[in-house]
């Protein structure tokens, strides 16, 4: 029998703290808490036992109301801050044998430049705003060891001619661009490299309708032509169910449900997510 | 000489502290050392690192030169030279082959440098990825990464914007295969003087309290891409006007006369020089 297929990107038991806990939080299910937070010393549990695996070519939805963990667990994939315990395993890294959480941080750096991309909420995290747009996806390229002016600027005018970026303004910086060209500068600087691993952080939040529709139009096209694989964070159920194949439901820092998309909206299992659906509107 | 101060100005301990430092940056070429920059009788900002770095080498058998824009005689150069040998009584000599210490700003002199001297420069920026970013926490982080994307992407924006890489001074150079590197504002004209040097190279920024150095005959390679070589400054067809010298870096001049502009070495001392053995060989 062949071989089951292996994930692209594999996430197990992650936690995340902010706080050193004490005794009364170390048993999390009876300890003196309020949601995640310890009463006693004032411990936040972002990320708690947080497991699962992204396959290639697939979109994985994760869903929680906010302060559920979803942008901690995001920080954690990309290396933006440290986690306190867990597992993360990525395919094209040393054949996903290794602990890449436990990696130097030149290692790290190295697995987000060359394997992974994302797209911030807040486009001021993922752009320098005082450096052209094609400067902003050649920075990408040079991190990844590209060293030619002239193949960079190809690449760069390509990808923002995709993400309909108009290309006599390329060399304009981000912060001249209204919300939703920003957010597609930064989708064209995340897929520079063609990362297999692209990290969606609440895209649409904060843009207008119209502009949504594209934005999403453009990712879901984007993910058909190139195969890869997103993890895709929204509170947004519209976005979820338009994108993600698979969904995670996180509340409290715990992922309280997991399922094919269509499922968990259409049956919600856990209490939260059945107000969750119910409160769509 | 001024028997009111301790030789070369400074006390023992801070001499042995700016050697030890500098000891350090010798070690780990390109690698910025921090160091407790003195208070100086000149202002920071005005060559106070590299000062500090003669005072605490200089010697009594020493022969000191200092060049300011090229220049012996400026302002800037002329105060130098007195304050230490008003504080060590040792020589200054105009000579750049005669000096055993050069302290410079702005330029690596024309004449080649030799294994016994050490030639130090005044650095006002040290940091090469500051413009990039501006937080030091940062950058120190970016540096023992040896993540240099920045150092590029600058380059890269400059090609963007004017089509060519427009660092007139201060390109940044990769020393040893390690460290990214400020080499002060020399005309890109004088890096590669600095690559596989004969002369021990010091560099200090007074203001920024670092000290870093490219020890004797280490590889030093300016910053480029694949298809965008880095260029010195090109002088073709021109000449200087005194010692008709071709390929040293030239000042542009205006005649106030006629308006008519012409070139002059901007290395005085190599000038004067070249001058001299011409009109001794009986050259016109």
């Amino acid at each position: 029998m062949a071989e089951l297929e292996v994930p692209v990107l594999s996430v197990k038991q992650l936690n995340k703290q902010f706080g050193n806990g004490c005794p009364s939080c170390k048993d999390k299910e009876s300890g003196d808490m309020i949601k995640n937070y310890c009463r006693e010393c004032g411990t936040v549990y972002a990320c708690r036992d947080v497991t699962f695996d992204v396959y290639q070519g697939e979109v994985l939805g994760i869903v929680g109301e906010s302060g559920s963990g979803k942008s901690t667990l995001m920080k954690s994939l990309y290396f933006d801050q440290e986690v306190t315990n867990g597992e993360m395993y990525v395919a094209g890294f040393e054949n996903g044998k290794k602990n890449v959480l436990n990696e130097s941080a030149q290692k790290k750096r190295y697995i987000r430049n060359h394997l992974m991309g994302k797209v911030y909420q807040n486009p001021i995290l993922g752009l320098k705003m005082n450096f052209s747009s094609i400067g902003n996806i050649a920075e990408k390229l040079i991190s990844a060891g590209n060293r030619h002016v002239g193949s960079m600027e190809t690449r760069g005018a390509s990808l923002l001619e995709e993400v309909n970026i108009p290309i006599h303004r390329m060399k304009e910086e981000p912060r001249n661009f209204s919300g939703g060209m920003q957010q597609r500068v930064q989708i064209a600087k995340a897929l520079s490299n063609n990362p297999p691993i692209l990290l969606l952080d609440e895209v649409t939040t904060g843009l207008d309708l119209s502009v949504q529709a594209s934005v999403l139009d453009l990712i879901k096209g984007l993910q058909r032509e190139l195969n890869i694989s997103i993890v895709l964070v929204s509170h947004d159920l519209g976005v979820i169910r338009m994108l993600a194949d698979r969904t995670l439901v996180m509340l409290e820092g715990k992922v309280v449900e997991q399922g094919l998309t269509d499922q968990i909206l259409e049956d919600p299992q856990h209490p939260y997510t059945q107000q969750l659906v119910h409160s769509l509107l | 000489m001024n028997k009111s101060y301790n030789f070369a100005f400074f006390d023992e301990g801070s001499k042995r502290e700016i050697r030890r430092a500098t000891l350090k940056a010798i070690a780990i070429p390109g690698y910025q050392v921090p160091f407790a920059s003195r208070e100086m009788p000149i202002g920071r900002g005005w060559g106070t690192g590299g000062l500090q770095l003669t005072l605490s080498l200089i010697g009594k058998e020493d022969v000191l030169k200092v060049i300011d824009q090229g220049s012996d005689e400026s302002v800037n150069a002329v105060n130098i030279k007195k304050l230490v040998s008003d504080t060590t009584g040792i020589r200054t000599t105009d000579s750049t082959r005669e000096a055993t210490l050069i302290q410079s700003r702005h330029r690596v002199p024309e004449v080649s440098l030799q294994q016994d001297q050490i030639l130090i420069l005044q650095v006002p920026l040290p940091e090469p990825l500051r413009s990039f970013e501006p937080s030091e926490y940062e950058t120190k982080k970016l540096h023992a990464e040896r993540e240099y994307s920045g150092a590029w992407l600058m380059l890269f924006e400059q090609i963007m914007k004017y089509g060519t890489m427009a660092t007139d001074a201060d390109h940044p150079v990769m020393v040893h295969d390690r460290y990214v590197s400020a080499p002060s504002p020399i005309p890109r004209f004088d890096n590669p003087k600095l690559d596989y040097s004969e002369a021990l190279i010091l560099l200090g920024a007074g203001r920024e309290k670092k000290v870093y150095a490219v020890p004797p005959f280490t590889k030093v390679t300016s910053l480029a891409f694949d298809d965008y070589e880095f260029e010195k400054e090109s002088f073709a067809n021109r000449e200087c006007i005194l010692c008709t010298s071709k390929d040293v870096f030239l000042d542009e001049l205006v005649d106030q006369d006629t308006g008519a502009t012409y070139f002059q070495c901007n290395d005085t001392s190599n000038c004067l020089d070249i001058v001299n053995q011409k009109q001794s060989l009986g050259v016109k």
